[in-house]
């Protein structure tokens, strides 16, 4: 195995979500009913005319603006020819040769090795229908019928297509995931991979390490999710090794996922495929996109994840924290309106991808259903900094919180969660427990240090949680002399 | 007193405005005359009786009530049947979509419908606008008002037919290679494909998208230029529709041709052509030269190629065009074991021979390892027309040749040699090609009495340079005859 090196590149469908389709003014809805959003354009019916959404031209524009393309000034409309009953007009308009956005990148990190991923193009397309067929199996072979809705047909569909620089399953799987993460910040897409909002296709190949040329090359299809991505991959890449060093050859065909077998099989081999004879599409005009158009587009991206991240490492974040801030845009804005207004960023970090997740998760609500504001966690953090509370009453404090029963110094006095730091108070309850335990002085001052935590603990039952327990550790300290 | 139906347009409309007539009088005469002329030429695929009257009384509600909605109001008007009309059979000429009724309005029968126009009807053409004969239709073909052993040439027959026997007083027809400007010329009637762009294709079945371009017909200049007035302007519904006004269209008819530069094609005006068409169109030539126009021959050596260049590129926009009647969504099915046996069926009887020839050729030449050989060779050609075509129009306001050939020819003489049946496009392709605008005016007649046309080419958008030149040529040759069958007492058959 480890005489072979992989050789991976991916294609990404993204379907935009616009609110109407690619050439026509169907919404786009995937809720609705079968065939319900739908229309003589993208029903394909004889005299429609397809006309270009802009939302989309801008949707894409924005994808190939952030994987650093260029944005090409007058890109082509193709027909992509081939008969398939969910593609109504038989022909998918496409780009071919001159398409909307080329020669970009992707900076991925897997365990802290870093790697850039070529984008040979992104570019704009149509959608299909979907089938569903009449049999036990839902596959064509043995159905007594097929029915089709046409609601997806013609939804606005942008293809990524990345150079083969990907050279391990995990950097397929990272790339993967962070391409969904920049389309999820430029928000023109929710790219689930589970609805087939953006689904990834990988041609993959094998050569004997220190080659230049590519092995033969298969694409494997039909991966629903990241972590079946990086299954299928690994499983090819091993298929094509073990075919190679029993000494047959590698076909180059489509081949399918099957997520229950975790095995890949041919589809159809590339003698069968199909020649798809594209032209340039003549009822519609070479798309111009204007230098005003382009430089707005460019400057109006958001902050990238890459940036992101790289920000709040600064700010003194692990990589943990920085990416689940980075993969949920309520939480980071509300971790940079905190740390805005004042607040510690780690602890508030630590706040937001912990207990805040869990509560959402455990109560299935989103962020801004709770009553959770950046003033809340300012005053919360100041007031774990000055004593008031304890971390672990600051916790209770932040779920009461989120129910909503008030602000930080209401909830902490309402359950009697302030912490003690009066220094008399706290020393009569240690002189208390070191009276009642008359041989911990001793086994401290002869540097047994356990017996310190457990007149903490003790001072922390009496006091029902609120003593500050690095107070009481200092008094006990200085009590044998150690100061 | 003249019979309604024989009025022109302009006629018709002042009839209808003095109260000498209404509407509806003026539909029944028009229904009246196809209830005569049918049986001897079938023009029509589906005449619309009810809603002409019911559109006729619309019409005549308006005028009683004061309201204009310009010079077609009231007017009976026929459609071709690749122009989808919303409750009303739209076959294409073709069996696949026979019974098909649209759910919608072409952009052109909505914008007639909004300025009070009465359509009569959906006439016949070649399926799928396939052909220069009107023998192509599933539904058997149109005969020519002029001689109904003759064919009333094509694609656009039925219209061309329809207004010269007074079974409309005009008519929308569609030129992809000539399918306006050549039926016009066989049946003697002004015919314009404007520039491509300037009427909307939306609702259109499409034949060629890059060449497909919806025009009038008309049996004079100044009707022609009416009926292309009512439907030119920008639609959001095609993305090819032309962004810009609408281009003036009739301002400079009454302007004469006095300093007009003139060429004359060389190319079209020897070999192959008819010597009773080459006299016709010397003598016009003549004629405008006396009118104070300045003639020249200017040579384009490029339309040599421009029929190649067109069986290229029209049936490999074709071959993706005609995919989507596969029998999934509606018109024709025919099953069979699998999907794709279903579709094939469909398809292999859907369709008649011509258009299956024209898919297959299509489909060639646009495969993988042909593609460039035929398709992208055929596209340079168009490249080099239209370059030669705009040195041409720098010299020159507008080109001049004969619109066909020949005069119509016998029904059934060229339907088994689709070579001199594609030979008939020979005058009229190169401003498809081009996108430009060109009209075939009538200037005369041959020995058998069968019409000549002649075609006025003018660069895009200057169609009222067109319109100018070919008002000039109607004064100049002034044809006044109708066809037998629009005049005599012609029994229903």
């Amino acid at each position: 195995m480890s005489d072979w090196e992989a050789v991976i590149g991916i294609e990404t469908h993204v379907e935009l979500q616009t609110k109407s389709k690619m050439f026509c003014g169907c919404a786009v809805n995937f809720g609705a009913p079968p065939n319900t959003t739908v229309c003589p354009v993208c029903l394909a019916l004889p005299g429609a005319l397809p006309v270009p959404n802009e939302e989309a031209i801008e949707g894409i524009l924005r994808i190939g603006a952030a994987l650093g393309c260029d944005l090409v000034e007058d890109s082509l409309f193709h027909r992509k020819n081939y008969f398939y009953p969910d593609l109504p007009k038989n022909y998918q308009i496409s780009q071919y040769d001159v398409p909307l956005c080329i020669d970009g990148h992707l900076e991925i990190d897997v365990d802290g090795e870093e790697a850039t991923i070529g984008i040979t193009r992104v570019h704009m397309e149509e959608d299909t229908g979907k089938s569903v067929h009449g049999s036990d199996t839902g596959r064509i072979h043995d159905a007594d019928f097929s029915l089709l809705d046409f609601n997806r047909a013609g939804v606005p569909l942008v293809e990524v297509v990345s150079e083969p620089d990907i050279r391990s399953p995990e950097q397929a799987r990272e790339y993967a995931a962070e391409l969904q993460r920049v389309v999820r910040t430029l928000g023109v897409s929710d790219v689930r991979l589970e609805e087939g909002s953006v689904r990834f296709d990988a041609n993959v190949s094998v050569r004997p390490v220190g080659r230049e040329e590519f092995g033969t090359r298969t694409e494997v299809k039909n991966m629903n999710s990241l972590r079946s991505l990086q299954h299928a991959v690994a499983y090819e890449i091993q298929r094509q090794v073990r075919v190679l060093e029993a000494g047959g050859v590698i076909i180059q065909e489509t081949r399918h996922w099957d997520e229950v077998q975790g095995t890949t099989s041919a589809m159809r081999s590339k003698e069968e495929s199909e020649d798809y004879r594209y032209f340039q599409e003549p009822d519609l005009v070479p798309l111009h996109v204007d230098a005003a158009w382009r430089r707005r587009v460019v400057a109006s991206l958001p902050e990238l994840p890459a940036a992101h991240r790289r920000r709040l490492a600064a700010a003194g974040l692990d990589r943990q924290a920085a990416e689940t801030l980075v993969d949920a845009a309520d939480l980071a804005d509300m971790f940079d309106a905190a740390v805005g207004l004042g607040a510690d960023a780690t602890t508030v970090a630590n706040w937001l991808t912990g207990d805040v997740v869990a509560y959402l998760r455990r109560n299935d609500v989103a962020l801004e259903a709770t009553a959770i504001a950046a003033e809340h966690l300012r005053d919360l953090a100041a007031m774990l900094a000055n004593g008031t509370l304890s971390s672990t009453a600051a916790k209770d404090v932040l779920n009461y919180v989120l129910d909503g029963e008030g602000n930080p110094a209401e909830v902490a006095a309402a359950h009697d969660l302030t912490q003690i730091s009066d220094e008399g108070a706290l020393e009569a309850e240690v002189d208390r427990v070191l009276g009642d335990n008359p041989d911990v002085l001793e086994k401290i001052q002869q540097g047994d240090m356990k017996p310190i935590g457990f007149v903490v603990g003790q001072v922390m039952r009496a006091t029902r949680g609120k003593a500050d327990p690095q107070m009481v550790t200092d008094l006990i300290r200085s009590k044998a002399g150690m100061s | 007193m003249t019979d309604l139906a024989d009025l022109s347009i302009a006629a018709a409309g002042s009839g209808l405005r003095g109260g000498e007539f209404t509407a509806r009088d003026l539909t029944d005469a028009v229904l009246t005359r196809a209830a005569i002329t049918e049986a001897h030429l079938h023009a029509y695929l589906t005449l619309d009786q009810e809603g002409a009257r019911a559109a006729a009384d619309a019409a005549d509600a308006d005028f009683s009530a004061g309201t204009d909605r310009g010079p077609l109001q009231g007017i009976p008007i026929a459609v071709k049947d690749n122009m989808v009309t919303r409750g009303i059979e739209t076959t294409a000429g073709s069996k696949i979509l026979a019974g098909y009724v649209p759910p919608y309005n072409a952009t052109v029968v909505d914008r007639l419908h909004g300025q009070g126009v009465v359509i009569v009807g959906k006439t016949n053409l070649d399926e799928f606008a396939m052909g220069s004969s009107t023998e192509n239709s599933a539904f058997g073909p149109t005969r020519n008002p002029w001689n109904t052993d003759r064919v009333p040439g094509g694609s656009s027959g039925g219209s061309a037919a329809a207004v010269a026997v007074g079974s409309a007083l005009g008519a929308l027809g569609s030129d992809t290679g000539g399918s306006i400007r050549q039926p016009a010329s066989l049946c003697g009637l002004v015919g314009v494909k404007p520039t491509y762009g300037v009427v909307s294709r939306y609702g259109l079945i499409a034949f060629a998208s890059s060449l497909d371009q919806i025009g009038p017909f008309a049996r004079n200049v100044r009707d022609a230029a009416t009926l292309l007035e009512a439907v030119a302007g920008f639609d959001i519904h095609d993305a090819t529709s032309y962004r810009g006004d609408t281009p003036d269209i009739s301002s400079l008819m009454d302007a004469g041709v006095e300093g007009m530069k003139i060429g004359i094609v060389s190319e079209l005006a020897g070999d192959g052509i008819d010597p009773e068409v080459n006299a016709a169109c010397r003598h016009m030539y003549d004629a405008l030269s006396d009118a104070g126009a300045d003639l020249r021959e200017v040579s384009l050596p490029a339309t040599e190629y421009a029929l190649s260049a067109y069986y290229l590129i029209a049936p490999a926009e074709a071959s993706a065009n005609l995919a989507r009647f596969d029998g999934v969504r509606y018109g024709l099915r025919v099953d069979g074991e699998t999907t794709e046996d279903m579709m094939s069926n469909t398809r292999a009887e859907g369709f008649g021979p011509e258009v299956i020839r024209r898919i297959l050729l299509g489909t060639y030449a646009l495969s993988a390892g042909y593609y460039e050989a035929f398709y992208g060779q055929a596209q340079r050609v168009r490249t080099l027309l239209r370059n030669e075509f705009a040195d041409a129009y720098a010299r020159v306001d507008v080109l001049v040749s004969p619109t066909s050939p020949t005069t119509a020819f016998a029904i059934g003489e060229k339907t088994s040699d689709p070579l001199s049946m594609y030979f008939a496009d020979v005058c009229t392709i190169a401003s498809n090609l081009g996108g430009d605008p060109s009209g075939s005016i009538p200037i005369g007649f041959d020995g058998d009495g069968m019409p000549i046309g002649f075609q006025i080419m003018a660069p895009a958008l200057h169609e009222a340079q067109l319109f100018r030149l070919a008002a000039a040529v109607e004064r100049l040759a002034g044809v006044d005859a109708r066809p037998a069958l629009a005049t005599s007492e012609v029994r229903p058959a």
